[in-house]
């Protein structure tokens, strides 16, 4: 391997690292402010120009909080927990492409970490993962909240994979490709995959919805019934983990999303603006819109979360066992039926 | 039992139907309200720049009032010491001296005077309490300090300023 390569691909995995970060803290910022617009309040808006530095003075907050660990606590899984959560949130969008392949400074290089030919499966072994750490987290804690929350998480993630994979499983009947560059490169232009998959892609957000514990199943922090559910022993920074990792999984699912179903970084008349802009400002373009796309589901997920209640627990099982498997697989036949008739048998 | 007014109703619960099992409706009406709330005019107070305008029988800091001639009207009679059920107000009375008469409106008067704003429930019971119409609760709002001591205000918080202050 060259060190050229190495170095391009460390520089474009730092920047990718360091934007989902940033992203995250913004998105801490973003929800109370959207909070507030929903509740007729204005937010914060002490800590710099309309609250920009909010997101630092709670991260400065958090590190200077005092650390309590429980005495009866597994000290070693305690701390693993949250480590675990956000370093699965963190490795998972290694796989996304961010944009077209993009000249600079006289090199083709690509907007991707790695283009692995099963890009999916590996985002869903990360997300899996993921579960792994609340789970940790809240049985090390030794406290029957945490513990419940952390067997809600459990259930509930491996309740809505099944389903989400079932979904996916009928957008691969269109792509033919397990890749997430060809599944982008294949929606050039207008041709985004939801207009093909409307209720698989329906599915798929209920399930990213119950996958990054996001209301209205965020039913493993549960407020109301478990104080604060697997998290109820965490304090200072290994708290701020468990909730950073939250919204970095937001990130990650928005960008899944926006890549398997609204066209990744293709837009209507990209080829037009890619011969005006150049192949340096083009992908840029493209990314941007990426970027864009990202931003409102994550915007979605907020409003969402502002507005519906949390769904009981038997109602969430319900929801996922008797209601979107059914439909999953129904969509599965569906596609499968439409794809032999339009290709021939 | 048979309902004596006619104003009970009895509210059937019906199993809900298939576009009510969707949620989906339900859901995009929900969030077509919120999404209506995020451009109507806020209703957040500014505190510290913008104050809240109050009622006209609002109770907030309490000043010991002067009568006409600037004399405190404080006896020191502790009658509202008495009345306090929160045991926030304590004084030390005193004898009127010769040649104090234009401080003092009567030959009794409060030495020192402390109510502990920590303590007080601003329930109003004290002005009702005062015979001469000495203690009224018509300040502003007691401001947040650090130290438990500071919250302990004496007669140099409390008194009206002098008629001869307010008027230059």
């Amino acid at each position: 391997m060259e060190i050229t390569f190495v170095i391009e691909k460390f520089v474009f995995i730092t920047v990718i690292f360091g934007l989902s970060l940033l992203v995250a803290m913004y998105s801490t910022l973003a929800e109370r402010k959207i909070a507030a617009f929903l509740q007729d309040r204005v937010g914060p808006n002490r800590a710099g120009p309309g609250g920009m530095f909010q997101p630092l003075a709670d991260g400065v907050k958090m590190f200077l909080k005092e650390e309590i660990i429980p005495t009866q606590s597994n000290k070693f899984l305690f701390i693993a927990g949250p480590s675990l959560a956000i370093l699965t949130a963190c490795i998972g969008s290694a796989v996304i492409p961010w944009g077209q392949d993009i000249q600079l400074f006289g090199k083709t290089i690509a907007l991707q970490a790695t283009d692995i030919n099963v890009g999916i499966l590996y985002i869903f072994g990360v997300v899996s993962l993921g579960v792994y750490g609340i789970m940790i987290g809240g049985w090390a804690s030794n406290n029957k909240f945490s513990l419940m929350g952390a067997i809600r998480a459990a259930s509930q993630n491996i309740s809505y994979e099944i389903p989400m994979g079932l979904s996916i499983i009928a957008l691969l009947l269109v792509t033919n490709s397990l890749s997430l560059k060809d599944i982008a490169e294949q929606q050039h232009g207008f041709q985004w995959n939801v207009f093909y998959q409307p209720l698989g892609f329906l599915i798929f957000l209920v399930c990213a919805f119950a996958e990054t514990n996001r209301t209205p199943f965020d039913l493993p922090e549960c407020e109301t019934e478990l104080v604060g559910g697997y998290h109820t022993e965490y304090s200072s920074m290994k708290l701020g983990f468990f909730l950073f990792a939250e919204y970095i999984n937001m990130f990650v699912s928005s960008a899944v999303m926006a890549t398997l179903y609204f066209g990744g970084y293709n837009y209507p008349g990209m080829d037009y603006m890619n011969s005006l802009l150049g192949p340096t400002f083009g992908p840029l373009l493209g990314m941007a819109v990426l970027f864009l796309k990202i931003f409102a589901f994550i915007f979605f997920f907020m409003w969402v979360r502002w507005t519906i209640p949390r769904f009981r627990y038997d109602q969430l099982m319900n929801l996922g066992w008797k209601i979107l498997i059914p439909l999953a697989i129904a969509n599965i036949v569906l596609t499968g039926l439409v794809t032999a008739l339009v290709n021939g048998f | 039992m048979e309902a004596l007014s006619n104003r009970k109703k009895v509210l059937e619960q019906k199993p809900m139907n298939f576009w009510e099992r969707m949620y989906l409706p339900a859901i995009f009406k929900g969030m077509a309200i919120t999404f209506r709330h995020m451009f109507k005019p806020k209703e957040t107070v500014f505190y510290p720049e913008v104050q809240r305008e109050f009622s006209e029988n609002w109770r907030g800091m309490h000043s010991l009032k002067r009568d006409e001639e600037g004399r405190e009207r404080c006896t020191a009679c502790g009658l509202c010491a008495l009345s306090c059920p929160a045991e926030a107000i304590t004084m030390v009375a005193a004898e009127r001296k010769k040649g104090e008469e234009a401080l003092y409106r009567e030959e009794k008067y409060a030495a020192t005077y402390e109510i502990n704003m920590l303590r007080c429930i601003f329930c109003g019971l004290c002005e009702e309490a005062c015979p001469k119409e000495a203690i009224y609760l018509d300040g502003p709002i007691v401001p947040a300090d650090y130290l438990r001591k500071d919250f302990i205000y004496g007669k140099d918080k409390l008194v009206e300023k002098p008629l001869t202050e307010l008027t230059k």
